[in-house]
């Protein structure tokens, strides 16, 4: 079960469990997206090393990208390095 | 005079009233230390107190200046939460080993000399390693037995270290280290243990998770940011820190991200933020500096409130494995919350204390132009909301229902939990009063509009990549492997490799030396005479090649050996051939 964004309060106990709300939250985090991009466009960025950070969307992209980097790498690594739970006890 | 009480000192005599106190005396007296302690280093003036002599050298056991006293606040602030988080323990044992624990961290960081430090270091080791044992379990043993073992060597290491430093400059004095050399190098390896830099962090990962529910909230404060404070003290602008706190930061969240046990996965989260601390300290500006002390401040807060969160999930259903939870939201909605706004404050979340604190050590970085720093740290931060801020309270208290309907937590837990839920908000919306017992002046505004949304996007970006690869991020019931695996498989390894090498040693001289030969012999010597002779007509046969007569042969020398027919000529041309043999060696 695919529920968005766990730092909103529950009105009632199985609120995240009712798919209506699960959409509700989709949208809802999509929209927040869409805002937290849109301003970039209108305000002079400042740059700290390189010009590409003043691109509208250069945080949102980063953020993104790294992260699909870091679980990429740790599935990768997760091959080698998980063992079954009892490895130790063997 | 309240002011000349040194607050350790209040945490060990709690320690022992303990023993002569009932219940609700202990109660009263866990909360009590902790706050009084906190009154009495509010009214502490800077200068040295405490002083006495050891080994001929003139020690001080309370140093107050503005570094010590912001560890000392929030040391003091943290264990009264704590420990009104485990006022249900009745146990004196676990009280006992915590009270002495926290006052050992506090005598670290007051301390003013490295011999002082040093036995207080070594005091923290060893009652922390009771609140592992305390959970009396074969797992938490295995574990408490590790963890001691591993913070013994660094112990000794930190000893060597400081006995080859006096040697060297005749002064026990702790202050910044200026001399790069093996002194100060195990030193730093000696703080380096602690604050659990790999390789040598598996310690944290593997003991904190096996202690009990209110060992693990205590033990995650004290160890690790003492360590930070004696790096901030001794190390600060040492260069080899940047690297080493770089590494931390992303070595934490790849191994957070494999893991399943919640209480692990804030385990090695602890390294990913004390990272960033160790980093600040590299880069050793004074903005640098004062992050790294507000990070350790906030740190210490939102991670107590994460650990208490998952420790009263176990609490209330004795399970850990974020394959056993999910779904918790709907009998512990206030946990969840406060879980919630510990995982958010961890991720730097604006209005929330890591906003206020993080962000002022990657300024440092990237005002003194270290591109690589920025380029690490950020995404570093990207990644905690990834590992700590969403897989936590998601896989936690959402994700897949395992039918798990627990009911919330005692309401001292709660309270405990609010408190330093509040902590965080506070520092996040207000961070003044932080800023203002900082050591240097604070020159950093969070809540410039770019910066904020910059850091929105970051993070609501980095949680689509987690609900997009959610398919990937499947929990597993598996352990990963780290450094430990020397000790634990390594171990095991070298004992089967001594084992086999030096046991097959043993037994193939037994075979050779003992069975063997003095069986050749033994079959030589029955009868030597005959077989010299099968011998010598075995080569002549084999030379001629004609090994018909060889059988017969060998006949008539067993009859002529069975019936002693031998002419004397045989006997005496034999003894000439030995004397000979005998002169030549005496007489060339």
């Amino acid at each position: 079960m695919d529920s968005e964004k766990s730092n909103k309060k529950p009105e009632v106990c199985t609120w995240f469990d009712q798919p209506k709300n699960i959409k509700r939250l989709k949208i809802g985090f999509y929209l927040v997206l869409v805002l937290l991009v849109l301003p970039d466009f209108f305000i002079h960025k400042h740059t700290l090393f390189s010009s590409i950070e003043a691109v509208p969307g250069f945080y949102a992209l980063f953020g993104f990208i790294s992260c699909v980097v870091i679980i990429l790498i740790s599935k990768l690594l997760g091959f080698v390095l998980k063992k079954n739970e009892d490895y130790y006890d063997r | 005079m309240i002011a000349s009480l040194h607050p350790s000192l209040l945490f060990f005599i709690g320690a022992l009233l303990l023993w002569i106190l009932p219940v609700l005396g202990r109660r009263i007296l866990i909360l009590l230390v902790p706050a009084a302690a906190f009154l009495i280093i509010t009214q502490l003036e800077p200068g040295t107190y405490y002083a006495y002599q050891l080994f001929g050298f003139d020690l001080n056991l309370l140093r107050i200046d503005k570094l010590s006293k912001i560890f000392g606040y929030v040391f003091t602030i943290n264990a009264f939460a704590c420990f009104l988080f485990a006022q249900h323990l009745k146990t004196r044992y676990e009280h006992t080993a915590s009270l002495a624990y926290i006052g050992a961290a506090l005598g670290a960081v007051f301390a003013s000399d490295l011999i002082s430090l040093y036995l207080f270091w070594e005091v923290m080791a060893i009652t922390s390693t009771f609140l592992v044992l305390a959970r009396m379990t074969e797992r938490s043993y295995g574990a408490a037995f590790r963890y001691v073992m591993v913070h013994i060597f660094g112990g000794l290491t930190l000893l060597a270290g400081i006995l080859l430093q006096v040697n060297e400059t005749g002064s026990v004095a702790f202050d910044g280290f200026t001399l790069q050399g093996l002194p100060t190098y195990l030193i730093l390896i000696g703080f380096l243990v602690n604050a659990a830099a790999p390789p040598l962090s598996a310690w944290l990962s593997d003991a904190y998770p096996e202690a009990t529910v209110t060992g693990g909230v205590i033990m995650t404060a004290y160890t690790t940011k003492t360590a930070v404070y004696t790096l901030i003290r001794g190390f600060a602008g040492w260069d080899v820190l940047i690297a080493v706190g770089c590494f931390m930061a992303i070595y934490g969240i790849i191994y957070a991200i494999l893991e399943n046990d919640m209480r692990r996965i804030l385990a090695y989260s602890i390294i990913n933020q004390v990272g960033f601390m160790v980093c600040g300290i590299g880069i050793g500006t004074a903005m640098a500096l004062n992050g790294a002390m507000a990070h350790a401040f906030a740190h210490i807060i939102y991670k107590a409130l994460l650990w208490m969160s998952a420790g009263a999930v176990l609490y209330m259903t004795g399970k850990s494995k974020c394959t056993d939870l999910g779904g918790l939201y709907k009998t512990m909605p206030l946990t969840m919350i406060f879980g919630t706004i510990g995982a958010l404050a961890i991720s730097s979340f604006p209005f929330l204390s890591g906003y206020t604190t993080k962000p002022m050590i990657m300024a440092a970085g990237v005002h003194e132009g270290f591109f690589w720093v920025w380029l690490i740290l950020e995404i570093a931060s990207a990644g905690v909301f990834l590992h700590a801020g969403i897989k936590f309270p998601y896989f936690v208290f959402f994700a897949k229902d395992n039918g798990l309907r627990p009911g919330e937590p005692p309401k001292h837990m709660l309270l405990a939990m609010a408190f330093l839920a509040f902590i965080c908000i506070f520092i996040g919306v207000y961070p003044q009063p932080l800023y203002n017992i900082l050591p240097y002046p604070v020159e950093f505004h969070a809540y410039g509009f770019e910066h904020t949304l910059n850091q929105f996007q970051l993070l609501m970006f980095s949680a689509l990549a987690f609900f997009m690869l959610l398919p990937l991020l499947k929990r597993t019931r598996t352990i990963s492997i780290d450094t430990d695996w020397f000790y634990r498989k390594g171990a095991k390894l070298f004992v089967y490799g001594c084992d086999k090498i030096f046991n097959g040693i043993n037994n193939f001289g037994d075979r050779i030396f003992m069975q063997k030969i003095p069986a050749l012999l033994n079959r030589f010597f029955a009868d030597p005479s005959a077989n010299v002779q099968k011998h010598a007509v075995r080569l002549l046969a084999e030379a001629s090649g004609d090994e018909s007569l060889l059988e017969g042969r060998n006949a008539e020398i067993e009859q002529r050996t069975r019936a002693l027919a031998y002419p004397v000529g045989g006997g005496v041309f034999l003894a000439v051939v030995f004397l000979a043999v005998v002169s030549l060696l005496y007489f060339v």
